[in-house]
């Protein structure tokens, strides 16, 4: 059962992300990307990651997609929308983007690493604490650092796009 | 067929050539290559997640918070940075952005 919600998740994942790339409204490309986001949280599901699926889908679908539909909202796309490939000159950077991606996926089948298929170890279901235990104890300097990026961010965001009032 | 670590890493990297294409694909769009970039981002948190459930260790799933955050920080600030320009320029076609050419 476990890898029908897999592949039906995966297939999902990669059409939407497809359609966040073809698509010719940026509208689109968010709502697409959105569900993306959505479909890996199920896949972080069956990887036994509650957590992380939730903090994802409060973060991405909540936060960061709600403000990029703001910006395409403030913003006319309306001229920009068409006329979005240019006609050549990119050839090669697509010859190079598919060596890249065969090159990846020969490295995860090829190496032995990887081609052991063992099943995700039973862990106890106390998983949520040992992970905040992790974080607040042994990365704690880290955390504080995501912080103040974090902070920074925010001031940064604010200064950029305040209007000059002279 | 036993779901293994690999076809995992098959969907984190078919997501991750997906967020490149999209990058080089797109030359009239910042908005677009910023949700490239997400995409991205999200290809790494699949690996990390991936190998943090197969190896059994928490770690993994830490720095898939970080890269979350930074992600967020990263989205924030960009969209900033695309709101003045556009509010600049008028447009937000990548073929304008050559002010700081040298």
């Amino acid at each position: 059962m476990g890898q029908g919600f897999f592949l039906l998740f995966a297939a999902g994942a990669v059409i939407t992300a497809l359609t966040v790339v073809l698509a010719r409204n940026p509208v689109h490309s968010a709502l697409a990307l959105m569900a993306c986001f959505l479909q890996i949280s199920a896949i972080f599901v069956l990887l036994e990651a509650p957590l992380l699926a939730v903090v994802q889908i409060f973060v991405y679908v909540g936060a960061i997609m709600v403000l990029f539909l703001f910006v395409i909202m403030m913003i006319d796309v309306r001229e920009a929308m068409l006329q979005r490939f240019l006609p050549g000159r990119n050839l090669p950077a697509l010859v190079l983007l598919l060596l890249l991606g065969v090159e990846m996926l020969a490295l995860v089948f090829w190496s032995g690493r990887f081609s052991a298929a063992e099943p995700i170890a039973p862990r106890g279901g106390d998983q949520v604490r040992q992970l905040s235990t992790t974080l607040f104890a042994d990365y704690l300097l880290p955390f504080e650092v995501a912080s103040i990026i974090l902070l920074a961010a925010l001031v940064g965001a604010i200064v950029l796009a305040r209007k000059e009032s002279g | 067929m036993e779901i293994g670590i690999s076809h995992y890493l098959t969907v984190s990297a078919i997501l991750f050539t997906l967020g490149v294409f999209g990058i080089f694909l797109n030359r009239k769009n910042v908005i677009v290559i910023l949700m490239s970039v997400e995409l991205i981002l999200l290809a790494v948190n699949i690996n990390m997640v991936a190998f943090s459930s197969f190896l059994n260790d928490i770690t993994g799933q830490v720095f898939a918070l970080f890269i979350l955050t930074v992600a967020a920080a990263e989205a924030a600030i960009g969209l900033a940075i695309l709101v003045v320009f556009y509010r600049n320029r008028g447009s937000i076609a990548v073929e304008d952005v050559n002010m700081m050419k040298g």
